[in-house]
C-alpha cells in the first residue's frame, strides 16, 4: 500500500453542488438544463419548496450531484421553504451532507438585491461560482453585464447563462469542470450560515460600488410590466379581467374538449367490441371488457379537458400573472383572516391538493399556513374533474343560456365556486372562533411579465398528460381490476334472480354502506365506487363504469357510462353526488401529505372528519331540496 | 421618493430586516404604483427595479422623503 498514489475517489459519493439564489431567478430552469430533469419552473417566487437532487455528467465523464433549493432573499430564513435552504447550506439537515460548492444564480435584470445575497454566500466560505442568468432578457432591455469585470469585483468566477435555452449553460459546465476539480480537495470549514448573513445596508453599499464599476447604476424598471400593471392591478378593471379570464377557462374546458372526447369515446367503444368479439363468453372477457375497457375508458375520456385546463394554468404561471391575481384577492382573503400569500398554494390545489399543501411552505405565519392547508382540499383538484364532467355530461342538458353562455360550463364553474365559497366560510369561522394571532406578512414579489415560451408550455402539458396516463395505467388500472374481482366473486347461487354483482363482495359492501348513504340519494353502486375513490378520485368514475357494466343484463355492456347512469338515476341523486365531491374527503395521499407537513395526526384527522361531515350534510341538503323541487 | 428609515412593529420585530433584504434600504428610490381596493390595500411598491406587494402596516414601516431634498 502506498500513500503517495492519489486515492481514487470515484467510487465515493460525487461532489455536491447546490444552486442557491433569490426566488424566481431561474435556479430550477438551470437545474433542469444541467441534469436533464423536469422540475416545475414558473414565473413567481416560491415555486420550489423542497430540496431536489439530480446528477450531472460533465463532458470529461465526472459525476456531480446537483441540488436545487428553494429561493431565499437572505441567509436568515423567514419561512419554512427558506429554512430548507439555510439548513442545507449549514449542513444542519438530518442525513444530509453539506454542499461542496455553490452555484449562486443571479437574475441579471434584478442585480442589486441578487448580488447582496451573493456577498453573503461568498462570506460563508464555500467555493462559489456565480451564474449570471437571464442574460437574454438583459440584452433585450438594452444592457449587458460584463461577466469578467463582475468576476474581478466579486473575486469569484462569473459565467453568463440562459437557463431556458438548449446549450444555455455551456460556460457554467466548463467552469464546473475545473472549479470542482480543484476546490473539492480544499473543503474549507465554513462559518455558521447566520454569521455570514451580514447587514443588508453594508452589502448594499458594496453592491452599489460594484454596479457603478460595471456602469449599471442607473437601471430602469421593466417598462412593459409597469404599463401592464396599470391595467391589471387597476382597482376596478383588474378584478374584471381576472373574473373574465377564469370564466373563459371554464367555458373552454367544455367547448374545446367536445370533439376529442368524442374520438376517445368512439375508440374505447371500438376496442371493447373488438375484444368482446374475439374472446369467448367467460371470466377473461368479463375482466377485459367490463373491468378494464369500461373502467379505464371512462377515465381516459377526460384527458382533453385536463389538457385544456392545464394549458391555461401553465400560461398563467409562466406569464407572471399569478402574483397579480394574489394581489387583487388579498383584501378579500384578508376579510377571512388570510393573506394573498395563501393564494398561490390554493390555486395550485386546483391541479392537486398535494403540491398546493407543499406550497404553503412559503407562508411565513404558522397560523395562516395551517388554515391554508386545511382548506386546500376544498379547491377542486383535477382528479375531481372526471367525476364532475361525467355527471354534468349525463344530467345537465348542453344548451345555451343567455348571452352565448353554455349551461354545462356554467354548472362546472358553479361547482368550482362552491368549493371556493366553502373554503372562505371555513377560514372565516376559524378567524372568528379560533385563537387570535399576530400580524400577517404579505411582502410578496410581483415579478416582471415574461412571454410564455411555447416550448415550456408544451413540455409542461406533455408532463401532465404523462402523469395522467401513468395514473390511468397504474393505480387506476390496479383498483379497477381489484374492483372487478370484488364485483365478480363470489358467483351468485344457483337459480338466483337479478344481476350477479348483487351477490358479490362488492354488492355486500355496497349494501352494508347503504344505510349511511341512502339519505343522500345514493344507491349501492355509488356507495361502492366511493371506496376505491379514496386512493384516487378518478377511480370513482372507472368504478362506476365497472359496476354498471357488470350489473347490466343483456348486451348493452359496451355502452358508454353517461347514458347508463342518466337512465338509472334521478336528477336529485346526481346533484347530491356532485355536492358530495365538492367536499369529498376521500384522498389518502392528501391526508398523508398533511401529516408530513404538519408533523402529526391531529391535522389530517381533523381534516378528514370535517370534510366528511360537510360532504354528508351538503349532499343531504342537496338531495332533499332537489327531490322536493322535482316532485 | 427615497427611503429615509426602515423600522419594525412590536408584533413583528423581523420586518425591518426582511424589508431591507427585499431592497427597502435607506437611500433607495421607491414609488407606490397601485393601491388595491377597498381600503387602499395592498400596495404595489416599486423599489429599485423590483416590485413588491405590501400590506399597509408593512408599507408604514418604510419612511420616505422626497427625492429632491438631497442627502
Ligand atoms: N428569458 C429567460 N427566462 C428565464 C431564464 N431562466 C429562467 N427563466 C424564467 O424565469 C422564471 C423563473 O424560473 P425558475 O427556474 O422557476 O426560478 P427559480 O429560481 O427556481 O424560482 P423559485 O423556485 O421560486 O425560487 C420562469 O418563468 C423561467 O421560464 C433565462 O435565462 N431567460
Ligand atoms: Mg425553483
Amino acid at each position: 500500500m502506498s500513500t503517495a498514489v492519489p486515492v481514487d475517489m470515484s467510487h465515493l459519493a460525487p461532489p455536491l453542488v447546490a444552486l442557491v439564489g433569490n426566488p424566481n431567478c431561474g435556479k430550477t430552469a438551470l437545474f433542469n438544463l444541467l441534469t436533464g430533469s423536469r422540475q416545475k419552473v414558473a414565473n413567481y417566487a416560491g415555486v420550489t419548496v423542497e430540496r431536489k437532487e439530480g446528477v450531472l455528467r460533465t463532458r470529461s465523464g465526472r459525476r456531480l450531484a446537483v441540488l436545487d433549493l428553494p429561493g431565499t432573499y437572505s441567509l436568515v430564513p423567514h419561512s419554512p421553504d427558506e429554512q430548507v435552504t439555510c439548513d442545507v447550506l449549514s449542513g444542519r439537515l438530518q442525513g444530509e451532507r453539506r454542499p461542496d460548492m455553490i452555484i449562486a444564480v443571479v437574475d441579471a435584470t434584478h442585480l442589486p438585491r441578487q448580488l447582496r445575497l451573493v456577498l453573503g454566500l461568498i462570506r460563508m466560505g464555500l467555493p462559489v461560482v456565480v451564474a449570471l442568468n437571464m442574460t437574454d432578457l438583459a440584452r433585450a432591455r438594452g444592457f449587458e453585464v460584463d461577466a469578467a469585470k463582475l468576476s474581478r469585483e466579486l473575486g469569484v468566477p462569473v459565467v453568463s447563462t440562459v437557463a431556458v435555452k438548449a446549450r444555455g449553460a455551456e460556460a457554467l459546465l466548463a467552469e464546473l469542470e475545473q472549479g470542482v476539480a480543484k476546490d473539492v480537495a480544499l473543503r474549507i470549514p465554513a462559518q455558521a450560515v447566520a454569521a455570514a448573513a451580514g447587514d443588508p445596508r453594508e452589502d448594499h453599499r458594496r453592491v452599489r460600488e460594484i454596479l457603478t464599476a460595471l456602469g449599471l447604476d442607473a437601471l430602469q424598471a421593466h417598462t412593459f410590466t409597469m404599463r401592464a400593471d396599470q391595467l391589471l392591478l387597476n382597482p376596478v378593471l383588474g378584478p374584471v379581467v381576472l373574473v373574465a379570464l377564469l370564466f373563459l377557462i371554464f367555458q373552454a374546458v367544455f367547448a374545446w374538449a367536445e370533439a376529442p372526447m368524442g374520438w376517445i369515446e368512439a375508440a374505447t367503444g371500438a376496442v371493447g367490441d373488438l375484444v368482446g368479439g374475439l374472446l369467448p363468453e367467460g371470466l377473461l372477457r368479463s375482466l377485459l371488457v367490463d373491468g378494464i375497457v369500461a373502467g379505464l375508458g371512462g377515465v381516459l375520456v377526460f384527458l382533453p379537458q385536463i389538457v385544456i385546463l392545464f394549458f391555461f394554468i401553465l400560461l398563467l404561471e409562466e406569464s407572471g400573472y399569478l402574483p397579480r391575481a394574489a394581489f387583487l384577492l388579498d383584501r378579500l382573503m384578508g376579510g377571512v383572516g388570510l393573506s394573498g400569500r395563501s393564494f398561490i398554494p390554493l390555486l395550485s390545489s386546483f391541479a392537486c391538493a398535494i403540491p398546493g399543501i407543499m406550497a404553503t411552505r412559503t407562508i411565513q405565519n404558522p397560523r395562516d399556513r395551517w388554515v391554508t392547508i386545511m382548506i386546500a382540499p376544498l379547491m377542486t383538484c383535477s382528479a375531481r374533474l372526471p367525476v364532475y364532467a361525467l355527471l354534468i355530461g349525463a344530467f345537465i342538458p348542453a344548451r345555451e343560456v343567455a348571452g352565448g353562455l353554455e349551461l354545462q360550463g356554467l354548472v362546472l364553474f358553479a361547482l368550482y365556486i362552491a368549493g371556493i365559497v366553502s373554503a372562505i366560510a371555513i377560514a372565516w369561522l376559524v378567524k372568528h372562533f379560533g385563537a387570535r394571532d399576530r400580524t400577517q406578512t404579505l411582502m410578496m414579489e410581483l415579478p416582471d411579465y415574461h412571454w410564455p415560451s411555447m416550448r415550456n408550455i408544451a413540455i409542461g402539458l406533455w408532463q401532465r398528460v404523462m402523469i395522467f396516463l401513468r395514473r390511468v395505467g397504474g393505480i387506476i388500472l390496479a383498483l379497477t381490476v381489484l374492483l372487478w374481482f370484488l364485483a365478480t366473486f363470489p358467483a351468485p347461487p344457483e337459480g338466483a334472480a337479478g344481476p350477479a354483482i348483487e351477490y358479490s363482495f362488492a354488492g355486500m359492501l355496497g349494501s352494508f354502506m347503504l344505510p349511511l348513504f341512502e339519505p343522500l340519494g345514493f344507491n349501492w353502486q355509488i356507495a361502492i365506487s366511493l371506496v376505491p375513490g379514496m386512493a384516487a378520485r378518478e377511480v370513482a368514475v372507472s368504478a362506476l363504469g365497472t359496476v354498471y357494466a357488470l350489473s347490466a343484463t343483456g348486451d348493452d355492456t359496451a355502452e358508454a357510462l353517461a347514458p347508463l347512469i342518466a337512465a338509472s338515476w334521478g336528477l336529485p341523486t346526481a346533484l347530491s353526488l356532485l355536492a358530495w365531491f365538492v367536499f369529498a374527503p376521500q384522498c389518502l395521499s392528501t391526508l398523508a401529505t398533511v401529516r408530513r407537513e404538519t408533523g402529526g395526526w391531529r391535522a389530517p384527522l381533523l381534516m378528514a372528519g370535517y370534510l366528511f361531515g360537510l360532504a354528508w350534510l351538503a349532499s343531504f341538503a342537496t338531495f332533499r331540496i332537489a327531490s322536493s323541487c322535482c316532485s | 421618493m427615497i427611503v429615509s428609515a426602515v423600522s419594525s412593529i412590536a408584533d413583528a420585530p423581523e420586518w425591518a430586516t426582511r424589508l431591507r433584504e427585499l431592497g427597502f434600504i435607506e437611500g433607495e428610490p421607491v414609488a407606490v404604483l397601485r393601491r388595491g381596493q377597498p381600503g387602499g390595500e395592498p400596495l404595489a411598491v416599486r423599489v429599485g427595479v423590483s416590485t413588491f406587494a405590501l400590506r399597509k402596516a408593512e408599507a408604514a414601516c418604510v419612511r420616505v422623503r422626497p427625492a429632491a431634498e438631497g442627502r
